[in-house]
């Protein structure tokens, strides 16, 4: 056996009440998909504390900016969302990969398995990505997406969000989430949105009015900072 | 004064918009020489029906247990002492680019989902020991608030009996981490989210 040097470090788990459960039942889709027997837990290895990097060959500038990726402008209010990706101890995460995908401003997803009666729009994807900064400053150009309905329940709608999935430095940091904005009414109904015991951190997905994002005579701003993991401040012991 | 980590919330029905950009099935390619394998599997729901959106990733070393990862060395130095070579190789490794360890593929109609790659090497656990070859996995699903964590491991693989996580699960639900050989040379592992045969989920 090689000898241990015992330096190695994990990253945090989540406090209590701050992460969903895989179980949460008012998310039908939740009940027959989430485990039901208990998780095992894994001391993370190195497995867990590398993980995917990509550089800036494979990003394309232009997929920060959703309202330029066709001829004509999609319709709905223009917003910039920016933030930064920081760790649990506020420091920046650099050069991670962001994806966003959300509806467009009518609620409508560019996808053959969404059949809600809303318009596409042919100037609208709804898909983005970029790399933040070496501050972890990233930048969205977009449209404000529409509420849709679902079918989770009676008069289901969910309230407007956008998809974000963030990697960070390792497999241990991989998030994905949603943004949701400030003063929706929907919000206090929506399952998937109330997934967590926490209310504080769930509003912390709620992004906040930014007059600082805004561009004056073209967007409303909206700020979003998005937290991963922080590594642990003692090594690992047996 | 600590932050605290961002909730999760589901990749929903229509990540394929947002994630499809990045989607890699093949992990091999130019300048890497080890032997490829192909792994495909179906994921199913607790009524053993497939779910058919949901997206896997898989994350690995290479055939020298090294992972392409920009602090790789410095992680690696703080469980043994490097082999000064390791160090070299791993630096020579990214500067060709040649294998870079992750994958992504969303699940078909039938659940089922496919990546080629190479069998990886083995890697240090935190207690000094060195893991069996395994392929770290997240599954994303609507209907998953966060993410599940699982691994693939190796069939014939003598080292899964001394290896650091499977030792974790109760022996009667390790099978669920090992692949299958299939006759010709594939290999098969399937994720099963719920039920009698419940595939083991890490606390990651």
């Amino acid at each position: 056996m090689m000898q241990s040097m015992a330096r190695f470090r994990g990253y945090r788990r989540a406090e209590p009440g701050t992460q969903p459960d895989h179980l949460h039942p008012p998310y039908v889709s939740s009940i027959k998909r989430a485990p039901s027997k208990p998780l095992v837990y894994l001391p993370h290895t190195l497995s867990e504390v590398t993980g995917p990097s990509f550089d800036s060959s494979a990003i394309d500038v232009k997929a920060s900016n959703l309202t330029r990726q066709h001829r004509g402008e999609p319709l709905g209010e223009r917003i910039i969302v920016s933030g930064r990706v920081l760790d649990e101890d506020g420091r920046p995460v650099a050069r991670t990969l962001i994806e966003v995908w959300q509806a467009n401003a009518a609620g409508r997803y560019r996808h053959n398995v969404d059949q809600h009666n809303a318009p596409l729009d042919p100037n609208f994807e709804g898909s983005g990505h970029t790399l933040t900064d070496e501050q972890g400053n990233f930048r969205f150009i977009t449209v404000r997406p529409g509420a849709y309905p679902w079918r989770n329940h009676y008069n289901a709608w969910r309230p407007a969000h956008i998809h974000f999935s963030v990697f960070g430095p390792a497999f241990a940091t991989r998030l994905i989430t949603q943004m949701y904005f400030p003063g929706d009414a929907l919000l206090p109904f929506d399952p998937i949105f109330n997934c967590t015991a926490d209310e504080k951190a769930r509003n912390r997905l709620i992004s906040i009015f930014d007059w600082e994002t805004m561009v004056s005579e073209h967007a409303l701003g909206y700020k979003f900072d998005i937290i991963l993991s922080g590594r642990d401040s003692t090594p690992w012991e047996k | 004064m600590s932050l605290q980590a961002t909730t999760s919330q589901t990749v929903g029905p229509y990540f394929q918009i947002g994630l499809a950009r990045f989607y890699i099935d093949d992990l091999t390619g130019p300048g890497v020489a080890e032997e490829v394998i192909e792994i495909e599997g179906r994921v199913f729901d607790g009524e053993g029906q497939p779910v058919p959106d949901g997206v896997i990733e898989i994350w690995q070393a290479d055939a020298q247990g090294d992972y392409a990862h920009p602090g790789f060395s410095e992680e690696l130095e703080s469980i043994q002492k490097t082999d000064p070579r390791a160090k070299e190789r791993a630096h020579a490794q990214r500067r060709q680019g040649a294998f870079r360890g992750f994958g992504r593929v969303p699940t078909q109609p039938d659940g089922s989902f496919r990546f080629k790659t190479i069998k990886p090497g083995r890697v240090p656990a935190p207690d000094g020991t060195l893991q069996a070859p395994h392929i770290a996995v997240s599954v994303f699903t609507r209907g998953l608030l966060r993410r599940l964590v699982t691994r693939i491991y190796f069939p014939d693989e003598p080292s899964n009996a001394e290896d650091f996580a499977l030792k974790l699960v109760e022996a009667g639900r390790r099978h669920t981490l090992i692949a299958k050989k299939l006759r010709d040379g594939r290999l098969a592992w399937n994720v099963v989210l719920q039920g009698a045969d419940e595939t083991v989920f890490f606390d990651c």
